[in-house]
C-alpha cells in the first residue's frame, strides 16, 4: 500500500514537472511568434520572452551538468551547487534546532502561565513583521562582537524566522487535549509537568510537524537571505548572489541555483516529513 | 595640532619601544616577517570577493601581511552590510569604504577615519548605447531614463547633472539592480557602471542581432573623472576612538596600511597572480572578468603621483563640495575625517623595503573579455 502511494507520488510529482517545463517552452514559443503580445491583441504579455528572461528549460537542465570553475578547480554545476548546499543546510539546522528549542520553550512557558500568553503571543506575532533588512546588521554585529563566525549570525537569522510556527502552532497543540482527558489527570494527581509529558505534549505532535515542516523551509529561506544580506565566502545565497550579478550574461546559471535552493528546501521537507512517520504513524503502529 | 603633536609623539614613544621589545639585540624592520608577537586584525568589504579587493587577498595569500606581523581575516560584504557602520561599532578593525558614504555614517556619528586613499580615481560611469546620441556629455541625459543603485552611489551622477544643467525633474531617475539586465533590454538610457564590474558585463554578452559579443564601440560612456564630479573610492578606514587611545591600535593602523599598499603593489606588477589569488578565494566569476576588473582596478589605482595611498586635499576637496552642494552631507567634515600621518609612516617602511609605490610606469593592458566573462 504505502509503496504503491510512493510511486503514485513521484508519478505526481515527473508529472506536474513536464507539464511544468511544457507550459514554459509553450508560453515561450508563442511569445516568440506574437513578439511577446497575447495572440490577436495588442496586450503585452507579462513577462517577456526572450532567451535572457526565460531561457530554454533544456539550456537550464544543460547547465546544471556543465562545468564550472570554483577557484582554481572545475566542478559539474551539479557537484558545485551541492557542496553550496550541505552549507547552507548545517546553517539551516542549526537554525531550526535554535528555532524549534525557542519555539516549544515559548509555547510551554504561555501554556503554564495565562498572563505569559496574553504578554507574549501580541510581541511574537509583531517580531515576524520585522524586516530581516534591519535585523540582519543587527545580529551580525551582536555575532562578531561576541567573536562569533558570521554563519552563527546568518543560523540567527533562521531561528528568528523558524521560532515562530513552533511557538503558535505548539501552543494550540498543547491546549487541544479535552478538558475531560486534562480532568482524568487530574484524578490522578499527576503533577503539571507529568500532564505535559503524557497528555499534552503526545496530543501536539498533530500540530507540532505541519509547524516543522514550515519551520524546516523557512530555516532554508532564513540561511539564504542571511548569507546574502550578511555576506559569507560560501553557500547557496552566495552562489545565488554571484549569479544573479552575472544574470545578464548567464541567466541559465541564476536558473539552476534557484532550482538547487527548492531542492534544499524540498529535502529538509522531506527529512520532517521522515522524523514525523517515526514519531507518529510507527508509534501509532506500534500501540496497535 | 598640539593633540595631533602629542599624539604622534606618543605614537612615536610606543612604536620605538614596540621596536625594542621586539628586536632585543638584532634590529629587524618593519616589514621583515620578524615577529615576536601577532595581532589578529579583521578588514570588512564592501562586496564579495573580486579583483577589487585583490591587494588585500594577495597580501594575505602571498603572506606580505605576515611579513608585518598582522593576522588578517577578510570580511566579505553583503547586501545589508554597511562596512563603516560595522567598523564604528567595533565589530571589524578596518573596513574598506567610498569617501562620500563615509563621511555620510561620520556626520551621523561614526567616529572613523579615512587612513589610505588606495583607489585615486573614480571608477562610476554612466554607459548608453552609441546609438542613443547620449555621448559622453551629461547634458544629453535631459528627457531619458538614468539608471542608479541609489545608496548613495548616485552622487557624482546627480552633481554631474546639476553642473551640466539639467534640472531635476527633467530625467527620470529609474532603481537599477546589480545586473545591466534594464540597459540590455533598453528598459532604461543610460545605465550605472563600474568601469571594472558592470561595464565589463555588457561587452560579455551576445548582440542577439550579429550573434557576437558587443563591442566597446557599441557602448558610449560618461566618465565623472572628465565631467568633473568625481568622488574618492575604495579607502581604508580607521576607527577614530582606537587611533586616539591605542597606540598599539596606531601602529597596527599602520602596519596594515604598508601591507595593504605592497599586496596592490604586488597586484600591480604580477596581476595575473592577482587574478589567482582572487579565484582561490572563491570567486563564481570567471577568469577573463577577473583579468578585466584587475587591470582596470590598477588603473583606478597606477599611477598614484604622491605615492600609493596618499589623500590628496584636491580631490577630498572635490569629493567634499559635491557631497556638500547636493545636500548629501550637511557639512564639511572635521580636519580628523582623514589624516596622511599612518600613509607616510607605511610609504618610508616601504620605500625602506625597495617597494615601487608610485606606479609611475604603470601602463593599462589590453584584456579581452570571453563570454559570460569565462
Amino acid at each position: 500500500m504505502t509503496k504503491r502511494k510512493a510511486l503514485r507520488t513521484a508519478l505526481t510529482v515527473l508529472v506536474t514537472l513536464i507539464l511544468f517545463v511544457l507550459f514554459w517552452e509553450g508560453y515561450k514559443w508563442m511569445g516568440q511568434q506574437t513578439d511577446d503580445h497575447w495572440p490577436g491583441t495588442g496586450f503585452g504579455l507579462p513577462v517577456s520572452t526572450d532567451d535572457l528572461t526565460m531561457p530554454h528549460s533544456g539550456d537550464i537542465f544543460k547547465e546544471l551538468t556543465d562545468d564550472i570553475r570554483a577557484g582554481r578547480e572545475t566542478l559539474p554545476m551539479t557537484v558545485y551547487l551541492a557542496k553550496k548546499a550541505g552549507f547552507t543546510f548545517l546553517e539551516a539546522a542549526i537554525g531550526f534546532s535554535l528555532g524549534v528549542i525557542v519555539g516549544l520553550v515559548l509555547a510551554i512557558f504561555m501554556l503554564r502561565w495565562r498572563f505569559a500568553e496574553r504578554g507574549f503571543l501580541p510581541w511574537i506575532n509583531v517580531s515576524q513583521t520585522v524586516p530581516l533588512i534591519a535585523l540582519a546588521p543587527i545580529v551580525v554585529t551582536w555575532a562578531r562582537l561576541q567573536g562569533y563566525p558570521d554563519m552563527v549570525g546568518i543560523s540567527l537569522i533562521a531561528t528568528y524566522l523558524t521560532f515562530f510556527p513552533v511557538a503558535v502552532s505548539g501552543l494550540r497543540g498543547l491546549q487541544s487535549p479535552d478538558s475531560s482527558d486534562v480532568e482524568l489527570m487530574h484524578s490522578y494527581a499527576a503533577s503539571w509537568s507529568s500532564t505535559l509529558i503524557k497528555l499534552r505534549l503526545p496530543a501536539a505532535r498533530p500540530f507540532l510537524f505541519p509547524a516543522f515542516k514550515l519551520a524546516a523551509t523557512l530555516s532554508v529561506v532564513g540561511s539564504i537571505v542571511g548569507e546574502i544580506s550578511i555576506g559569507t565566502k560560501t553557500g547557496l545565497g552566495r552562489a545565488i548572489l554571484d549569479f544573479a550579478q552575472r544574470y545578464a550574461v548567464w541567466p541559465e546559471r541564476l536558473y539552476s541555483s534557484v532550482i538547487a535552493a527548492s531542492l534544499l528546501g524540498l529535502f529538509v521537507f522531506g527529512l520532517v516529513n521522515a522524523a514525523e512517520w517515526l514519531v507518529i504513524k510507527r508509534g501509532r503502529e506500534v500501540l496497535k | 595640532m598640539n593633540k595631533r603633536f602629542t599624539r604622534g609623539v606618543v605614537a612615536l614613544v610606543a612604536a620605538v619601544s614596540l621596536l625594542a621589545t621586539a628586536c632585543g639585540s638584532d634590529e629587524a624592520a618593519v616589514g621583515s616577517g620578524d615577529c615576536d608577537s601577532v595581532d589578529s586584525v579583521s578588514l570588512q568589504l564592501q562586496w564579495v570577493t573580486q579583483a577589487q579587493f585583490a591587494g588585500y587577498f594577495a597580501a594575505v595569500d602571498r603572506g606580505i601581511y605576515n611579513d608585518y606581523c598582522l593576522d588578517v581575516t577578510i570580511l566579505e560584504g553583503g547586501v545589508d552590510i554597511v562596512p563603516q557602520q560595522q567598523l564604528a561599532s567595533g565589530a571589524v578593525d578596518f573596513a574598506i569604504s567610498w569617501v562620500p558614504k563615509a563621511l555620510v555614517s561620520r556626520e551621523q556619528g561614526a567616529d572613523i577615519v579615512n587612513v589610505a586613499q588606495v583607489f585615486q580615481r573614480s571608477g562610476t560611469l554612466q554607459v548608453s548605447w552609441a546609438d542613443a546620441g547620449i555621448g559622453s556629455d551629461p547634458a544629453n541625459l535631459r528627457g531619458k531614463k538614468v539608471g542608479n543603485w541609489g545608496w548613495g552611489n548616485e552622487f557624482e551622477l546627480v552633481a554631474g547633472l546639476r553642473d551640466a544643467g539639467v534640472e531635476d525633474g527633467s530625467y527620470e531617475m529609474v532603481g537599477q539592480s546589480f545586473d545591466m539586465m534594464a540597459l540590455l533590454n533598453r528598459e532604461i538610457d543610460a545605465a550605472q557602471a563600474m568601469i571594472y564590474n558592470e561595464y565589463a558585463q555588457v561587452l560579455e554578452a551576445k548582440n542577439p542581432a550579429t550573434g557576437r559579443l558587443y563591442e566597446a564601440s557599441d557602448l558610449a560612456i560618461i566618465d565623472w573623472n572628465d565631467v568633473g564630479t568625481a568622488m574618492l573610492q575604495d579607502a581604508i578606514w580607521a576607527s577614530g576612538e582606537r587611533l586616539a587611545s591605542d597606540p598599539n591600535y596606531e601602529d597596527i593602523t599602520t602596519r596594515f596600511v604598508a601591507g595593504s599598499l605592497e599586496g596592490w603593489a604586488h597586484c600591480r606588477d604580477n596581476a595575473g597572480d592577482c587574478v589567482d589569488a582572487v579565484l582561490d578565494n572563491g570567486s563564481a566569476l570567471g577568469e577573463s572578468h577577473q583579468e578585466w576588473q584587475m587591470n582596470e582596478i590598477n588603473n583606478l589605482i597606477w599611477p598614484s603621483p604622491d605615492g600609493a595611498g596618499m589623500i590628496s586635499s584636491d580631490a577630498w576637496s572635490q569629493t567634499v563640495e559635491v557631497a556638500t552642494t547636493s545636500g548629501d552631507l550637511q557639512a564639511a567634515p572635521d580636519s580628523g575625517a582623514y589624516t596622511n600621518e599612518y600613509v607616510e609612516a607605511a610609504l618610508d617602511i616601504l620605500s625602506g623595503k625597495g617597494v615601487q609605490t608610485f606606479g609611475s610606469g604603470w601602463q593599462p593592458k589590453s584584456v579581452t573579455l570571453r563570454e559570460g566573462g569565462e
